[in-house]
Formats: structure tokens, C-alpha cells, sequence
């Protein structure tokens, strides 16, 4: 009897062999043209580590991975990613892009922020990236990038004040803190800057991927008298959107150009272009201008901020033309955008 | 010795074995050829896989890790079942375990090593009361477990994520809690290995050096004490007579004078601690702390497939949570060295574990062979 088991196995095992035979000749055609087309000696290797949202979050993950596509084609780099299922991921996965030999590790999103300064120090001859997160004190290995949210948030608050018919617009975050104060109060200094006393209907989902809860904050928003939502939220967003379309009113999308999920009800973005940070950090590298040790900002100025293309679609050209003029004047700084409850309570 | 001899020998004549091994293989091979079907070369991918879990001692290191919590979740059901219990609540108690072991690893003050027996203590009881829960709702109103837990799933879920909020626990700019104090954590040299002379001696030893750079910790042996642990009460005390009499019959148990209610209710209380440990060893060994969840993170519901591998028994969960972790840890490896889409991969994994959890499939395949033979 554990004779004839064994030989089950056996053939089992041959089966594999076959399968794993007719594999092996399929990479070699493939490998061929690659090696053609990038004549580079010396090829740069950059990978991602994703947050838990995964590589195709609509979000800031996936903005990531496009730059670094980019960067691909554009530049020759070889670019990777490595997806995180749980916190308990980050760890490992920096260590197998470390085992990767990759010249540039990127860590995604402020999750990582500990983690990656940590991974930094253990790693002196390796580069390190991250989106997101400024240090108080970066290793010289290690580079922080962070976008000035408020820039674009007020620019489409300014657009929803002028573009609402109730006199409500509403404002959902995710989790309290640095990054989404950004959001918050530069999308309300911009519907103060509007100056038509429209009100701003404010609540956070404690959460980034809840999007059940995003739906009813979203709802209740609009049963309340708001007729446009601006989320700050990642996941929690898709609820938002989800809402807007259901109820047929308008929302706000943020990070990317959101206008794809509903293209009826999200009238414009408020965008990082996370893409263009992590495309010009290839760059630099490639050029051997890796800025280490400092902290990257990006805003309207730097091109690494901007309200969505496609906001011609619905938004009336007058109004563009004022965000447009609002916009130089936020470059040459004369408006100061406020980025939390302190600055805002000063903001004019 | 010569008992283990016996054990062995049972195991591969029972046939449990061998199925567990074929089915394992069918897995790998359907695999396979979802792999083929996507376009990489399922060879180079399992290559990959297998250098990403045993080409470095670290890589061996972190599947260790990865499969300490399966182990213990896995136990956890593991023992429900022999009582005659579906425990799907392992992902809660784990929450519950990891959730009071990192409140009380941060608001309560102790030295060193009292600390951790503390925080492993008030967790394992905690959990174990949140399992006791499911079994006093059965014993009592006759609730099924199944339903029981997986509702409480879901309270653990959003209890977690409440308390995370609250001011004082969580740690600002973040999505989650402040960090265990070092007295309460049970990282092997944790300390030692990042100050200027471990630095210095750790370069010297390239092997200890890339051991060192996993969160290596005591959890691996505390798992494999508590499989112990289970297997003896199990089979040497009262209790567990009493326990698996009830789970075989609970009709003939009960008019052999065994209290039924009382033994639902302890047999939900061990499990839960069993995933409480899990959760507090996964605290105090590698995350130091608690985030805010979105969804279940899989830990409890993977326990239910790691003590379906492992055929419910105590060293069969051992073995099965460590190829359960390999396959968490090194599956994913196919992603970036392939470039293979983590769907892909995904995928893969799914049939792995789907065909290596159905051995009454792979039963009917061994029989018919059989009588084909016997014609």
C-alpha cells in the first residue's frame, strides 16, 4: 500500500518536471528583447515597498508605481514593488528589496515612517526614500518627501464654495494628524478666500480603507445640506464617491485624478503627483544628484501639487480662470496657504 | 521512545500523512500551472520561492516568525475541534491578545522579565475570556459557536480600533498605538544588537549578523511549549479526557457523568488563550504595538487551515504553521523577482492552500487509484 502511495507521488512529481520543462524556454525569448533595448551598462535598480492599500489603491501606491513605470521607460531604470498585506510586512519586505541589491528603496506612505529612518540607520551604504514623512533629523542615506496639501486643497475649497448652491460643502478626513490637517484647513482657507459665507461640514472616519464608513459620513453630509464633499481619506474616499454618485450630488477626489471612478459627480482633484516626486528622485539618482539628508517639499511651485486635469468638465471656465490667478499668486507667495488650526486662525 | 516510534508509524499508516504530502503537491503543481497560464516560468518561481525561504539564515529566521502566530491560532483550533467545537473566533482572541498585551506593555510599569510574564498572563486571560464568552452563550442558550465568534470577530475588530483612538494610547501622526515599553518585549539581544559594539562583533559573524536583522525572538519556543502544553492536556489529564469524550460523543460523555455545559465553556476558554498567546507573542516579539485594523489581518482564519493541515493534533499544527509561514513569507517573493503581478501571486497561493486543505479530495483520488489496482 505505501508502495503504490509512493509511486502516486512519484508520478506527481514527473508531472512537475514536464510542467516546469515546458516553462523554462519562455523567459529566454522573452529575456532577449529586454536586454536589447537598454544598452546601459550600468542599470539602476528602484523598487516600492506599498503600504496595506496594495498597488492598485487608486491612490497614492499606485500614483507611486506609475512614476516608477515611468521612470522605467523614460529613464531605463528597473523598476519593482512589493506589496505589504499587513503592517507586519514592512519589515520584511525593505529586507528582501535590500537583499534585491536595489540602488533606491522607496517606503510609501507614513506607515512606514519609523520603520524606514530605522532601516536607514541599520543600512548605512543603502539608499533610502519615503513618501510622506519628514524627519527631525535625516540620516544622510535617506530622503524624506513631503507634498503641500494645503496648496491644491485650497484651490478646490475655493471651487466648491464658488460652486455650491446650498451654501454647504463637507470635508471628510481619515485619521487626525499632520498630513490631513494639510488638507483640511488649506480646503477651508480656500472656502474662506471664496468669501461668501459658505459653511464646511467637517468629520473624520478614523480609518484610510473604511469605505462603508466614508458612504454614510458622505450621506449624511448631503442629507445635512451639503452638496459637495472634499475626502482626504484613501480608501474611505470610495465610499465618498460611491455616495455622491448614488445620491447624484458632487464629490471632491484627492491624491490622483479621481474623475475615472464617477465621471458624472467628481468635479475635480486635489492631486499629489507622488508619480512626478518619485520620477524626479530616478532622475536625480541617475544624474548622481541623490539629495540625502534633507527633506523634499513639493507644492504648486515644484509641480508636485495641482488640482486634476480634468476639472474643465464641470467646473465654469470663470471659476478656473480665478483658481488659475489664485494659483500664481500662491507660487509668488503672496497667498501663504495655512496648513493647521494655528496658521489658519492667522489666515487673513 | 518507543511510543514516538509508534506514533510515526500510525501517522503514515493512517494514510493521514501521505494524503497531507499528495495534497500539498497537487497544490504546488495547480500552481504551477497558473503560473504557466500567466506567463512565468512556474520552475524559476518555485526556485525563487524556495531561495527566498532557506538561502539565508535571516530568510529562514522570518519564516519562523511569520509561522509563530500560525502555529499558536492554529493550536487554538486545533484543540476547539478535538472537544468537538468550531472555534472561527481565533482572529478575534488574537485581537483581544495583542490588543490588552500592548495596554498593559505600555500603561503598567514593571522590570524586566516580570514584565513580560504579566503582559503574556493578563492577555492569555483576557482572550481566554473573550473565547469562554462563545462557550457560555453555547452551553447556555445553546448559540452555535460559529455564529458566536465570528460576531465577536468583529467586536474584537472595532473594540481594537476604539481603544487605538483613544487619547493617551495612540501615538500621534499615526495609525497606531504607542510602543510597549523594552521591559516588556521579548526580542532576543534587542538592544545590544544596534549599540556601537554589537555593531563591531556582529560584522565579525556574518552568520549571527544576518540573524540579527530579523526581530528574532522567544516566540517560536513559547509556540512550541504550548503545543506541548495542549498535547498534554489532551492526553494526560483528566481534563482533556473529559474534553475529548465530549467532543466525540457529547450524549455518551454526559450519561457517563461528564458536566457537557462546563466543559464547552473551558474548552472555548483554552482556545481563546491559545490565540490570546498568539496575539501577545506577536506584540511582544515584532510589532511593539497595535494599529488600527480595516479588515481582519488573517491570523485566526489561516489558524483554521493550519489545524486542518496539521489533522488537529498538537505537533501536526507545529509543522503545518511552518509551512504555512514559508508560504506567507517566501510566496510573495515571486512579486519582485519575477515581476509577476502580486494577483498572480495571490492566485498561486490561493490554490496552494485551497488544495492543500481539502485531504478528503485527495482521499477519494488515493482510493480510486486503489481500486483500479485491486481490478
Amino acid at each position: 500500500m505505501f508502495k503504490k502511495r509512493i509511486s502516486l507521488a512519484l508520478v506527481l512529481l514527473l508531472c512537475v518536471g514536464l510542467l516546469a520543462g515546458c516553462g523554462q524556454k519562455a523567459p529566454e525569448e522573452a529575456e532577449q528583447p529586454s536586454e536589447n533595448q537598454v544598452p546601459a551598462e550600468e542599470q539602476l535598480k528602484i523598487a516600492m515597498t506599498t503600504d496595506v492599500g496594495g498597488v492598485n489603491d487608486q491612490s497614492f501606491n499606485q500614483s507611486a508605481w506609475e512614476g516608477l513605470q515611468r521612470a522605467e521607460k523614460e529613464l531605463g531604470i528597473v523598476a519593482n514593488y512589493k506589496e505589504s498585506k499587513q503592517d507586519a510586512d514592512y519589515g520584511p519586505n525593505m529586507e528582501t528589496l535590500l537583499d534585491d541589491e536595489n540602488n533606491l528603496i522607496w517606503g510609501i506612505g507614513f506607515k512606514m515612517g519609523d520603520l524606514v529612518k530605522e532601516e536607514a540607520e541599520k543600512n548605512p551604504d543603502q539608499k533610502y526614500a519615503i513618501i510622506d514623512y519628514a524627519y527631525d533629523e535625516t540620516p544622510e542615506n535617506l530622503v524624506g518627501v513631503v507634498f503641500k496639501a494645503e496648496q491644491p486643497s485650497f484651490l478646490v475649497g475655493y471651487i466648491a464654495a464658488k460652486m455650491t448652491k446650498t451654501g454647504k460643502v463637507g470635508f471628510v478626513g481619515g485619521v487626525t494628524g499632520n498630513v490631513i490637517d494639510g488638507f483640511e484647513y488649506g480646503y477651508k482657507a480656500g472656502v474662506k478666500a471664496a468669501n461668501n459665507g459658505t459653511e464646511v461640514l467637517t468629520q473624520y472616519a478614523d480609518s484610510f480603507t473604511d469605505s462603508a464608513k466614508g458612504k454614510a459620513i458622505a450621506n449624511q453630509m448631503y442629507k445635512d445640506g451639503a452638496d459637495i464633499v472634499f475626502h482626504a481619506a484613501g480608501g474611505v474616499g470610495d465610499g465618498v464617491i460611491e455616495a455622491a454618485k448614488e445620491q447624484n450630488k458632487f464629490a471632491i477626489g484627492v491624491d490622483r485624478d479621481q474623475n475615472a471612478l464617477a465621471p458624472e459627480n467628481v468635479i475635480t482633484s486635489a492631486m499629489k503627483r507622488v508619480d512626478n516626486a518619485v520620477f524626479n528622485m530616478a532622475k536625480d539618482l541617475k544624474e548622481g544628484k541623490f539629495p540625502g539628508g534633507t527633506t523634499v517639499v513639493y507644492g504648486l511651485k515644484e509641480g508636485g501639487v495641482d488640482i486634476a486635469p480634468t476639472s474643465d468638465k464641470h467646473v465654469p471656465a470663470d471659476i478656473l480662470k480665478e483658481v488659475e490667478d489664485l494659483k500664481q499668486q500662491i507660487i509668488n507667495e503672496k497667498i501663504v496657504v495655512p496648513y493647521n488650526e494655528e496658521t489658519f486662525n492667522e489666515f487673513k | 521512545m518507543k511510543n514516538k516510534k509508534n506514533s510515526i508509524k500510525e501517522m503514515l499508516g493512517s494514510g493521514n500523512f501521505m494524503i497531507t504530502l499528495v495534497s500539498i503537491f497537487l497544490g504546488i503543481l495547480v500552481g504551477a500551472i497558473v503560473l504557466k497560464i500567466a506567463g512565468y516560468s512556474p520552475l524559476e518561481s518555485y526556485g525563487v520561492m524556495l531561495k527566498g525561504i532557506f538561502g539565508k539564515p535571516k530568510y529562514i529566521l522570518y519564516t519562523i516568525i511569520y509561522a509563530t502566530p500560525l502555529i499558536m491560532t492554529g493550536l487554538s483550533v486545533a484543540f476547539a475541534f478535538k472537544t468537538g467545537l468550531f472555534n472561527i473566533g481565533a482572529e478575534g482572541q488574537f485581537i483581544i491578545g495583542a490588543l490588552v498585551a500592548t495596554l498593559v506593555g505600555y500603561f503598567v510599569k514593571l522590570p524586566m522579565g516580570i514584565h513580560v510574564v504579566v503582559v503574556f498572563v493578563a492577555a492569555i486571560t483576557a482572550a481566554g475570556l473573550w473565547g469562554g464568552i462563545a462557550g457560555y452563550l453555547k452551553a447556555k442558550f445553546g448559540v452555535h459557536e460559529v455564529i458566536a465568534t465570528i460576531m465577536l470577530n468583529w467586536i474584537a475588530l472595532y473594540l481594537n480600533n476604539y481603544v487605538i483612538m483613544l487619547e493617551g494610547f495612540k501615538r500621534p501622526n499615526s495609525e497606531a498605538s504607542y510602543k510597549i515599553w523594552d521591559t516588556a518585549t521579548i526580542g532576543i539581544l534587542e538592544k545590544w544588537k544596534y549599540t556601537a559594539h554589537g555593531r563591531v562583533w556582529l560584522k565579525v559573524h556574518p552568520i549571527l549578523q544576518s540573524i540579527f536583522k530579523t526581530p528574532v525572538n522567544l516566540g517560536i519556543i513559547c509556540a512550541i511549549i504550548l503545543a506541548f502544553v495542549v498535547w498534554f492536556i489532551l492526553n494526560r489529564t483528566t481534563l482533556g479526557y473529559e474534553l475529548r469524550s465530549v467532543g466525540s460523543n457529547k450524549y455518551a460523555a454526559e450519561y457517563g457523568g461528564i458536566n457537557v455545559k462546563k466543559s464547552m465553556i473551558v474548552s472555548m476558554s483554552i482556545a481563546g488563550a491559545l490565540a490570546g498567546a498568539a496575539g501577545a507573542l506577536q506584540v511582544m516579539g515584532v510589532s511593539k504595538q497595535v494599529s488600527i485594523l480595516a479588515a481582519m489581518e488573517g491570523y485566526g482564519f489561516d489558524g483554521i487551515a493550519v489545524a486542518l493541515i496539521g489533522s488537529n493534533g498538537a505537533f501536526g499544527c507545529v509543522f503545518s504553521g511552518l509551512l504555512f509561514g514559508a508560504l506567507k513569507y517566501g510566496g510573495p517573493k515571486i512579486q519582485s523577482a519575477m515581476g509577476a503581478p502580486s494577483e498572480v501571486v495571490s492566485i498561486v497561493m490561493g490554490t496552494i492552500v485551497f488544495f492543500i486543505a481539502m485531504p478528503k479530495f485527495i482521499r477519494l483520488l488515493v482510493s480510486l487509484v486503489k481500486r483500479k489496482e485491486v481490478k
